[in-house]
C-alpha cells in the first residue's frame, strides 16, 4: 500500500537547476515510467525518491509518510541499478539475501525468500555462483531478484535494461512487467527508451529540461501529446509539423490546403500529424519523395513538403520511387494543433 | 609455393624472435640487478674472514657460519630487531588508520580544496629528511617522545602516509559507488555498507598498502639514527656498530637486514600484486 506523492520538488546543483517544481502522484501498484532524453532530470528525480540525493526544495511522501528526511533503508523502497551493482564478493544467494540478512531475518526465512525470488527470476540454478561468473542478463536478474526479495512497497529502477542486447532486452521487458504486476508493488522505472516506456507503463511521465511535460497513459501520450516536445520525442519517426495560418472561421491554411482547426485560437499554429496517419489521396499535399526506406511491414518515405522534411509511413506494397511527387492527405481526426508560443497543444 | 610462403613469413618471424630476445634479455638483466648483489652478500656472509678479503673470489659459499654466529651473540641485536619490528608494525597500523579514511574521502566526496589537498600530500615527500631531522629531534625532546619506539613510528608514518592515501584513494575509486548505494537501499547505513561491501573488496589492496608502509619503515635509517639512542632499530643499530667493523661483519650485518624483509615480502607477495593490479589502472 504505497502511494507516492512528490510535492514541489526542485533540485539545484550549484547554478544548474536540474529539477523545477515537480509535482507527481503515483498510485498504489501503478507502473510509472519516467521517460526523457539524457540530462532531463529523470534519474535525479528517482534518486531523490530513493534517498540517494536530497531535494533542494519540496517533499516526498511514500505511503502517507513524509520520507525526504529518511535514509534510503527506512523508506520501504528497493532499487535496481543500471549497472546492476551485484556485490562481487558474495554468491548470488547472499546477494539476493543481503537485505534480508540486514533485517536479521531467521535463516530459514532468508532461504525461503531467496529461493522463491530466484525461481521467479529463473536463476534458481545459479545461487552458488559469483557475479564474475554470470552474463549481463543473469546479473540483471540477480539485481531484480535482490530488490524483490525485500518485498518492498516501492521498487525503483534506473534504466535496468539499457546494458542488455536488443533481443534480451525485449525478453526481459515482458518478463519484468509480468513479475512486477504479480508482486503488487508500486514501480517507478526510468528509461530513455520510448518503446520500453510504451510497452511497460501504466502511465508515462515525459520529462524535459527538469520538468514533467505530460503524465498520462502510453496511448494518451502517443495520440494526444500535451506539448510539441512530446509530439517530437515520442514515436519513431516522431510527428510531422507544418506551419498553419488562420483563414478565419476556424479554417487554417496548411501547405496550400485548408483544414478545420481550433476556432478559439485565431493565430499562427503548428499543424502536427503522425507519419502513419497519412494516406495517398488525390486531394492531398503534393510532396516530393526524397528517401524511400522499406521497413518490411511498412515503407518509410521522407519527402519535402512546404520546404521542410516530412515523413509518411505507407504500405510496403506501394511502389514509390525517389523524385516522384506523392499526393499525401492526413487522416482528419488525427490532426493535432500546437501553439508555437507556448508549445502546448490547442484543442 | 611452399618456399615462397616461408620466405614471406621469415621477416615477421625474425621481428618476433628479436622482440623475444630483447624481452628475455631485459628480464635477465633486471633479475641480475636484484639477485647478483644479494648473492654476493650471501657468499660473503657465509665465508670466513680470510675468504671475504681474498681475491679472486669463489662463487660457492663455504658455509662458514662464524660471522652469523657472531651476530647471534652480539649484545643488543635482538632488542634492535624487536624495535624494528615494533616501529614498522606501528607505522603500518597508523598509516592505514589515518591514510585509508583520507583515501576514502578523496574518492567519494567533493570538497573545497580537494585537488590542493592531493598535491599537499605529495609535498610531504618533497622535504628531505636531513632537513627535518634536527627540528624534529628538538620537538621530540621537548615533548618527551625522543628515543621512543612510538616517536620514531610517528616519523615513519609521516613518510608512509602519502603512499597509503594515494594507494587507498585509487582502490576506493576502483569500486563503483553504486555498490555502496545498493547496500544503502538494502538496509545499510554508511558504516555497515562500508563493513559489508567495501571493506571485503579493498582488503587485499589495503593489506598491500600496509606492507608498503612496513617496508618503508623497515628500510628507513636516517630518522632512526638521529632520533633514537638507546632504542635503536636494526638499521640504525647496524649503521652505528658496523661503521668500524671488519668487512665480513658488515656483510653479515647487511644480510641480517635484508633477509627478514625478503621473507616478509615473499610471504605477502599476493597482496602486493593485488595492489599494482588496481593502482595501475
Amino acid at each position: 500500500m504505497a502511494v507516492i506523492e512528490i510535492k514541489n520538488v526542485a533540485k539545484r546543483f550549484g547554478d544548474y537547476q536540474a529539477l523545477h517544481d515537480i509535482n507527481l502522484t503515483i498510485d498504489d501498484q501503478e507502473f510509472m515510467v519516467l521517460l526523457g532524453a539524457s540530462g532531463c532530470g529523470k534519474s535525479t528525480l528517482l534518486r531523490i525518491i530513493c534517498g540517494l540525493e536530497t531535494a533542494s526544495e519540496g517533499e516526498v511522501w511514500i505511503g502517507g509518510k513524509r520520507v525526504d528526511h529518511l535514509a534510503p533503508k527506512d523508506r520501504g523502497i528497493s532499487m535496481v541499478f543500471q549497472n546492476y551493482a551485484v556485490f562481487p564478493h558474495l554468491t548470488v544467494f547472499e546477494n539476493i539475501g543481503f537485505g534480508l540478512r540486514m533485517q536479521k531475518l531467521p535463516n530459514d526465512e532468508v532461504t525461503r525468500r531467496v529461493e522463491r525470488t530466484a525461481d521467479l527470476m529463473h536463476i534458481g540454478q545459479l545461487l552458488k555462483r559469483y557475479s564474475g561468473e554470470l552474463s549481463g542478463g543473469q546479473r540483471q536478474r540477480v539485481a531484480v531478484a535482490r530488490a524483490l526479495a525485500m518485498e518492498p512497497d516501492v521498487i525503483l529502477m534506473d534504466e535496468p535494461l539499457s546494458n542488455l542486447d536488443a533481443l534480451l532486452r525485449m525478453e526481459m521487458r515482458a518478463e519484468l512487467k509480468g513479475v512486477l504486476a504479480e508482486s503488487n508493488t508500486t514501480a517507478i522505472y526510468v528509461t530513455h527508451d520510448q518503446v520500453e516506456a510504451m510497452s511497460m507503463a501504466d502511465r508515462i511521465s515525459v520529462m524535459h529540461e527538469g520538468k514533467i511535460v505530460q503524465a498520462a497513459s502510453p496511448i494518451e501520450v502517443y495520440r494526444n501529446p500535451a506539448a510539441e516536445f512530446v509530439a517530437g520525442f515520442i514515436g519513431n519517426p516522431p510527428m510531422n509539423f507544418l506551419q498553419a495560418t488562420p483563414q478565419g472561421g476556424g479554417k487554417y491554411s496548411v501547405a496550400g490546403a485548408s483544414f478545420d482547426g481550433p476556432s478559439a485560437a485565431n493565430s499562427n499554429l503548428q499543424f502536427a500529424i503522425r507519419p502513419e496517419d497519412m494516406t495517398l489521396s488525390e486531394t492531398g499535399f503534393p510532396a516530393v519523395a526524397k528517401v524511400v526506406e522499406p521497413l518490411g511491414a511498412h515503407l518509410l518515405v521522407t519527402c519535402e513538403l512546404d520546404g521542410k522534411l516530412f515523413r509518411a509511413i505507407l504500405d510496403s506494397e506501394m511502389q514509390v520511387k525517389p523524385g516522384e511527387t506523392l499526393k499525401l492527405a492526413p487522416v482528419q481526426d488525427r490532426i493535432r494543433w500546437f501553439d508555437p508560443d507556448t508549445t502546448l497543444a490547442v484543442a | 609455393m611452399t618456399a615462397a610462403t616461408t620466405d614471406m613469413a621469415a621477416p615477421g618471424q625474425d621481428a618476433r624472435k628479436a622482440g623475444r630476445f630483447v624481452y628475455i634479455t631485459a628480464v635477465v638483466l633486471l633479475c641480475a640487478w636484484v639477485l647478483v648483489p644479494l648473492y654476493f652478500l650471501l657468499i660473503n656472509t657465509l665465508s670466513s674472514p680470510e675468504a671475504v678479503n681474498a681475491y679472486p673470489k669463489s662463487f660457492i659459499p663455504e658455509f662458514d657460519l662464524d660471522s652469523l654466529r657472531f651476530f647471534a651473540g652480539f649484545e643488543g641485536i635482538l632488542t634492535a630487531l624487536k624495535n624494528s619490528i615494533l616501529v614498522a608494525a606501528m607505522t603500518m597500523v597508523m598509516s592505514i588508520v589515518i591514510g585509508a579514511p583520507a583515501g576514502y574521502a578523496l574518492s567519494r566526496f567533493d570538497f573545497r580544496g580537494k585537488e590542493l589537498f592531493r598535491l599537499l600530500i605529495l609535498l610531504t615527500r618533497a622535504f628531505p629528511l636531513p632537513l627535518l631531522a634536527l627540528p624534529l629531534a628538538v620537538m621530540f625532546i621537548r615533548t618527551g617522545i625522543d628515543d621512543t619506539v612510538f616517536g620514531l613510528a610517528l616519523v615513519h608514518t609521516t613518510l608512509a602516509i602519502p603512499f597509503a592515501v594515494l594507494i587507498t584513494f585509487s582502490l576506493f575509486s576502483g569500486i563503483p559507488i553504486e555498490l555502496e548505494e545498493a547496500a544503502w537501499t538494502l538496509g545499510c547505513n554508511r558504516l555497515t555498507a562500508f563493513q559489508k561491501v567495501i571493506l571485503p573488496l579493498v582488503l587485499p589492496g589495503i593489506t598491500a598498502s600496509a606492507i608498503f608502509a612496513f617496508v618503508i619503515s623497515w628500510n628507513e635509517v636516517f630518522a632512526a639514527a638521529v632520533l633514537t639512542i638507546e632504542n635503536r632499530t636494526l638499521t640504525a643499530f647496524l649503521l652505528q656498530n658496523l661503521d668500524t667493523s671488519p668487512l665480513h661483519l658488515k656483510f653479515a650485518g647487511g644480510f641480517i637486514l635484508v633477509v627478514p624483509a625478503l621473507i616478509f615480502i615473499f610471504a605477502v607477495r599476493k597482496y602486493l600484486f593485488a595492489m599494482w593490479g588496481i593502482a595501475n589502472r
